[in-house]
């Protein structure tokens, strides 16, 4: 059944991902938060940090989207807790080298998230797997809070 | 006349090809449509034959390409049954349409104060135009209501519409609700109330018959790809008590009678609004596509498209936390299909149905407003047309009901 192809990019630790997301929720004290949407699919996601001296020490997200979106989401939050910021930056690039089928330096830091390297077989979702590392991009980009933007058609 | 719809899809040689390993069943002529062979064929002729521009020359070719493209415009007419090519303008399609109506009619019409209405079911293209009118003019734009089964809600529609309303323009066939407007009640009681009245009737036209002058609607606008043409093609019928008071949105070439230094006169109807060289292969693909469909008939069309739906519904209505949108009746609709899995993204949908060959979209649909109007996100859409067939729909529903075990199964 043409199904089975469908676990390249579904495998059970996506979904799993997706059912039971890691960090999902609202920080009483993020130093930095934003919301991002895919207009294309009504995706919306928010992140939100608390940054100390440098590093991560907290994140959570929230939102609605598509198992793949939720899934990276939640795998970004297990992949950048606890990282300095510029570590953080690292990954969201070597995580958008994985989800278009390109082989990354750090494949151990990102941990669960190469599950996603899938994705690359399947254009059309590379935006819904890259969406919470965007919001987090730009997150880590800005230095208040309150941001929101929308997802550029890059 | 019963249609052998089995050979009709050798008329498609884009049916016939796998996807993912599995026959492609084509489900997205919403989006847009496929071409068959005779329409291909026309526009290969045309530029193997006929190839010049039109409205210019004296040469052979010039007036072999003229005759085909307003020979394209007197099928469009008789098609829609306008009554007369000066009032069949050829655009780019749909939303060019629309946007010349709101231009143009609404800086003619419009003043401060005035009301727009049109409702929540509308395509972006039946919307923003308005928007952008009512933003120019300080006009209030209104949105008439719906039912809960998607129908618009016509005491709603009684109730925006009133003496101030200058424009009221409405989508024929929701894209997304697949349902179909009592538009000749609605032109009624527009005119009733001193208004104009404007039809979106990109998801009509090609799948029912459509006759403007007894909608009596004063505009109309379809897009040729939806019905089998190319792209780049549509048509704005207008009646011509309005189109010759209108001014046209472009200046130039084709366009005019006599150029002066500092002033110029424009030709007459239909051409003062087709500045430019057209779209003259695209007309005539419009004009093939006519008769492919005419050939076919555009009653016979409805009604296979219906008792697909019809034959559909109640399987679609057995499987288990699936949610439709829009009319149950088969008879209020057409085969335009909204549903979403309960706790499938319909972009997981689309993507797992595609694994099966089945084309579905998901997404918005261009109808932002009407998506929070239902409080989904998004939605996924199957959408038939006449070359789909009974098979068609069988896999349509085996492969969704693989998909929603595929995703419960995996999320155990
Ligand atoms: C109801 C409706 N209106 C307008 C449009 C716009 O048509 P087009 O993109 O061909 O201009 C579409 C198609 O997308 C539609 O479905």
């Amino acid at each position: 059944m043409a199904l089975t192809k469908l676990d390249q990019l579904y495998r059970a630790v996506i979904l799993d991902h997706s059912q039971h997301p890691r960090r999902r929720g609202v920080l009483d004290k993020a130093t930095t938060q934003i919301e991002l949407k895919n207009p294309t699919c009504g995706d919306v996601i928010q992140v939100q940090l608390t940054v100390e001296e440098d590093k991560i020490t907290d994140v959570r997200f929230d939102g609605s989207g598509c198992t793949i979106s939720m899934a990276s989401a939640s795998m970004m939050t297990d992949a950048i807790l606890n990282k300095s910021v510029d570590e953080a930056l690292t990954l969201v690039n070597e995580f958008s080298e994985v989800v278009q089928g390109n082989k990354p330096e750090h494949e151990q830091e990102l941990g669960d998230a190469m599950m996603l390297a899938g994705v690359s077989k399947f254009p059309a979702r590379i935006k819904c797997a890259t969406l919470s590392w965007k919001a987090l991009e730009k997150a880590l980009g800005s230095d208040g809070t309150g941001v929101d933007g929308q997802l550029t058609h890059d | 006349m019963t249609v052998p719809y089995e050979h009709l899809r050798e008329d498609f040689k884009i049916l016939q090809q796998h996807v993912n390993d599995e026959p492609l069943v084509y489900l997205d002529n919403a989006a847009t449509t496929q071409k068959p062979e005779a329409v291909l064929k026309a526009l290969e002729t045309y530029y193997h034959t006929s190839n010049a521009n039109v409205h210019r020359g004296v040469h052979t070719l010039a007036e072999r390409a003229t005759t085909q493209y307003e020979g394209a415009r007197e099928k469009v007419r008789r098609f829609i049954n306008a009554p007369s090519t000066a009032e069949v303008l050829f655009t780019r399609g749909t939303t060019t349409s629309l946007n010349w109506v709101a231009r143009s009619l609404g800086d003619l019409i419009i003043e401060e104060g005035d009301e727009i209405v049109i409702s929540f079911m509308e395509h972006h293209s039946n919307i923003i135009p308005w928007q952008q009118l009512a933003k120019r003019k300080g006009a209030k734009l209104k949105y008439i209501e719906l039912t809960d089964d998607g129908k618009l809600d016509m005491d709603d529609a009684r109730e925006k519409i009133t003496e101030q309303t200058k424009i009221v323009s409405l989508v024929h066939v929701s894209n997304v609700l697949g349902v179909v407007n009592p538009i000749r009640e609605l032109t009624d009681y527009v005119h009733d109330k001193g208004g104009v009245m404007v039809v979106d009737g990109a998801q009509a036209v090609p799948h029912m018959p459509v006759d403007v002058q007894a909608l009596d609607a004063d505009f109309y606008a379809f897009s040729g790809h939806k019905m089998m043409a190319p792209t780049g093609i549509g048509v704005l019928y207008g009646k011509r008590k309005w189109l010759e008071k209108m001014e046209p949105l472009e200046f130039g070439g084709e366009m005019i009678d006599f150029v002066e230094l500092q002033d110029s006169t424009w030709k007459e109807l239909p051409w003062k609004f087709e500045a430019g060289t057209p779209n003259i292969a695209g007309a005539i693909g419009l004009g093939a596509a006519i008769d492919y469909l005419e050939n076919i008939g555009m009653r016979e069309i409805m009604d296979h498209e219906q008792n697909l739906v019809a034959y559909l519904m109640p399987k679609l209505e057995e499987i288990e936390g699936l949610t439709l949108f829009g009319p149950k009746k088969a008879s209020d609709r057409t085969g335009v299909i909204a549903f979403n899995i309960d706790g499938v993204h319909p972009h997981d949908v689309a993507t797992a149905m595609d694994m099966e060959g089945v084309a579905v979209r998901a997404g918005h649909h261009c109808a932002q407003p009407l998506m929070n109007y239902l409080n989904q996100p998004a939605t996924a859409r199957a959408s038939f047309y006449l070359y789909n067939t009974v098979a068609d729909a069988d896999k349509f529903v085996d492969a969704l009901k693989a998909t929603k075990e595929f995703f419960i199964h995996g999320l155990d």
